[in-house]
């Protein structure tokens, strides 16, 4: 029987499409359904934050670093701040320390919700996930409203400190909040978790071994998926992390599916941490005196902090001056893409759209 | 025999109607195809726009519910409740620029939304609607109608082919090829859907059905529903099936060049598809117009749509989307299976049925008793081959191994 000749087809995935998340480019070879190969580009959202960063002070760059993982801009603040404070040797109160890890584990639940809203979008279900995420999301956008008066970037925190106290009002609605969140992620849970559709489609797509996932640099949820129990405020905690009580969730195989659950079980941690602080945080100055224009001494100093999307580090090197003479992200997204040849090639384009949404990446800080 | 019911719309009465007229003017029988051909353009003018405007209020309530799923409130700027949005929406599609791309097979390019559109209105013709006369009204009776349906559904996926072919754009012709591969699979668990209600009901004519059904096929065969309501979500490529525009995928499918008043056809042929897949599911298997006397069936008929186009939105709204090859694969493994059981429990029963002198005076259909006999049998299988593949079949391969720390990492701290 004579075969019909095919030949594989090249489809430029964005950058403009609706599931790349931004303006990420894939030059993707199909074969039909079938992926044989792909060519990630970046770039388009280049905006060059770190040459920005050589030329402004220490405290002006909190905003660039809003605008790096615009989903996350809170944790962000925090390992920026962290690095400053770690070059120039600044002590942070008590107080301010329980307010950064309330908002960051805040920011982390809104990150979350917004990786498992775009994922279940991405699966093909009509925004109706997407609505309910965002609807939480919501909520703790307006909680740090009270806290800064911003919603998405939110320049929060300062080099010694927070920016200001949380107010009266924020520990009451903080407290609804935190009641009733595990019902809103119980009901999304109703919604995705034992969704045949959701399990056919994502259980054993994009596997991504432990192995391979320390190979490429990987961290985050897409690691601890992978089963590999790593987490930076476990091993290495940092502000108060070490004073509360939370566990590490894993997944089992290290699939889009455990990319998700992980992520579901992460926010009820969090959610765990945010109560212990409310239970912890005592009355007290929120921000050290610094001068205006931070000279931290001439030196170097790498600070990390494990974000929504992984290990969050940024590299400063300092001369002395009022502005950083060397200013380097370690940006999770970016690295976090590393195996994406590998988890993808062999798959479907469905599947290609789902496996980069597990990723969960932030074009912001990709191309920073 | 049932009296030959008098007829409310239909082509043969408007052909007499104008055939009447045209004498009194004064032309004579050599003018009898005028007849004919006004009898026609009147007929089409009457579906299209019924069906134009039907889709329209449509498309309004599909954009509510969905929202009221969403805990969102839709539209509700134009008109009271938003119901003028449709109208707005395609006057900014009319007023839109009508690109063809320069590669673009033209002909085919432009005919494509009307070869889209076309059968899905033809659908219309034999769905026996019921009137508020309480009289059978049908623009045409035809004797073959679901032979008919069968066969002018099959025409959608050449019309996409076409549009994801005539495009020259990768993502089109990858929507279209889809498209081309899953309508024609699920054509078959169609016909094998509709088989099961042709053994019962004997007849292939629409009025026919509906009045075998002195009990509603729903109740006397639902695997044969879930079969036929299965494979025509297909047909229309909705939610959990929308591969052939999936959104997330591809943009926006084989009609991703489209703009302009083609754009709104193609849209509006999309959306008046659940429409007419209600009416053929009421007429199939919840018994047309049939209803209680204190409405006239025409209500009932429409209420029945209601609840199945209810349903659909239901569907559309919850559920994420299959891939290409478990759609495939859900064809070809349970819905051809279960539609052949169904077949051949229905045949088995009905044949059991004859022998034991359960068939009704019209010596074609089953009488009200024996219907419900064979429901009863029929629920309780389904039931059980619904346990058997949710429990035994399904959810093996889902269970998952209790997660174990991977060797490779140690963060140095007991473990709490």
């Amino acid at each position: 029987m004579a075969t019909i000749r095919t030949e594989p087809v090249t489809i430029n995935l964005g950058p403009q499409h609706p599931s790349t998340h931004g303006v990420f480019r894939l030059r993707v070879t199909f074969d039909g359904e079938e992926i044989v190969d792909l060519e990630p580009v970046f770039g388009y959202l280049h905006r060059g934050t770190e040459k920005l960063a050589e030329s402004r002070n220490y405290v002006q760059i909190v905003t660039l670093t809003d605008r790096m993982d615009y989903v996350a801009s809170m944790s962000n603040n925090l390992a920026y701040v962290r690095t400053v404070e770690k070059l120039s040797d600044i002590k942070v109160p008590e107080r301010a320390q329980y307010i950064r890890v309330i908002s960051v584990e805040l920011q982390r639940i809104a990150s979350h919700l917004m990786a498992t809203g775009f994922l279940l979008n991405d699966l093909g279900a009509l925004a109706t996930p997407l609505v309910y995420c965002f609807r939480e999301r919501e909520r703790i956008l307006d909680l740090f409203e009270m806290l800064c008066g911003a919603r998405i970037t939110l320049s929060y925190m300062r080099p010694g400190g927070v920016f200001q106290d949380a107010p009266e009002e924020f520990w009451g609605s903080l407290n609804t909040l935190i009641s009733d969140l595990p019902s809103y992620l119980d009901e999304l849970e109703s919604l995705i978790t034992t969704n045949e559709i959701v399990l056919a489609r994502t259980i054993g797509v994009g596997l991504l071994s432990d192995t391979q996932a320390i190979d490429s640099g990987v961290t985050g949820p897409i690691l601890r998926a992978s089963s590999v129990k790593w987490d930076l405020r476990k091993a290495n905690p940092y502000e108060i992390y070490d004073r509360v009580n939370f566990d590490v969730p894993i997944g089992s195989s290290g699939d889009t599916y455990d990319r998700y659950y992980v992520r579901l079980q992460e926010m009820r941690e969090s959610i765990k941490i945010i109560s212990q602080c409310i239970q912890q945080i005592e009355p007290g100055p929120v921000r050290t005196k610094t001068p205006f224009f931070i000279r931290p001494p001439t030196g170097e100093a790498y600070s990390s902090v494990e974000g929504p999307k992984g290990e969050l580090g940024f590299y400063m090197v300092s001369d002395g001056g009022i502005s950083p003479y060397r200013f380097k992200v370690r940006a999770p997204s970016f690295i976090n893409l590393t195996p994406l040849r590998d988890m993808i090639t062999g798959w479907k384009m469905g599947d290609l759209i789902i496996i980069l949404g597990s990723i969960d990446i932030v074009l912001g800080e990709v191309d920073r | 025999m049932a009296p030959t019911p008098v007829l409310f719309i239909s082509f043969e009465i408007l052909q007499k109607n104008f055939a009447g007229l045209i004498e009194l003017i004064g032309f004579g029988e050599s003018f009898k195809w005028l007849a004919t051909l006004l009898a026609g353009i009147s007929i089409s003018f009457l579906i299209i726009n019924v069906m134009v405007m039907a889709t329209a209020f449509y498309t309004w309530f599909e954009r509510r519910m969905i929202a009221r799923f969403q805990v969102r409130r839709g539209p509700n700027r134009n008109g009271p409740f938003g119901m003028l949005q449709p109208f707005a929406d395609v006057l900014k599609l009319i007023m839109k620029e009508d690109t063809i791309p320069d590669e673009a097979d033209k002909p085919v390019f432009t005919l494509a939304p009307i070869a889209l559109l076309a059968p899905t209105l033809m659908i219309m013709i034999v769905i026996p609607f019921g009137t508020f006369l309480h009289e059978d009204a049908f623009l045409s009776n035809l004797n073959i109608g679901i032979l008919f349906i069968v066969g002018v559904t099959s025409v959608n996926s050449i019309a996409i082919f076409m549009a994801g072919w005539a495009s020259r754009n990768k993502y089109a012709i990858l929507g279209s090829m889809r498209g081309a591969a899953m309508l024609i699979s699920y054509e078959i668990p169609m016909a094998l859907g509709i088989t099961s209600v042709l053994i019962l009901s004997g007849s292939l004519a629409m009025t026919e059905i509906v009045s075998s059904q002195s009990v509603w096929f729903i109740l006397v065969m639902p695997m044969g529903f879930f079969v036929f309501m299965a494979a025509s979500t297909a047909e229309m490529s909705r939610t959990p099936f929308d591969q052939i525009e999936a959104e997330s995928e591809l943009g926006s499918g084989y009609n991703t060049e489209y703009s302009g008043i083609k754009f709104a056809v193609l849209f509006l042929a999309e959306f008046m598809a659940p429409l007419v897949t209600a009416a053929v599911v009421t007429t199939l298997f919840l018994g047309g117009s049939q209803g209680f006397d204190f409405l006239p069936g025409g209500v009932w008929f429409a209420l029945k749509m209601f609840i199945i186009i209810f349903v659909l939105l239901w569907f559309r709204s919850t559920w994420p989307r299959l891939r290409i090859d478990q759609i495939m694969g859900f064809a070809w493994k349970t819905l051809f299976g279960l539609g052949l059981f169904n077949i051949f429990l229905v045949a088995l029963e009905f044949s059991l049925a004859d022998q034991f002198g359960g068939l009704a005076s019209d010596s074609v259909s089953l009488t009200p008793e024996y219907m419900l006999i064979i429901g009863a049998i029929n629920w309780i299988i389904t039931i059980a081959i619904i346990l058997i593949m949710a429990n035994v079949v399904g959810r093996k391969k889902y269970t998952r191994p209790e997660p174990t720390p991977s060797p490779l990492a140690n963060m140095g701290i007991k473990e709490s």
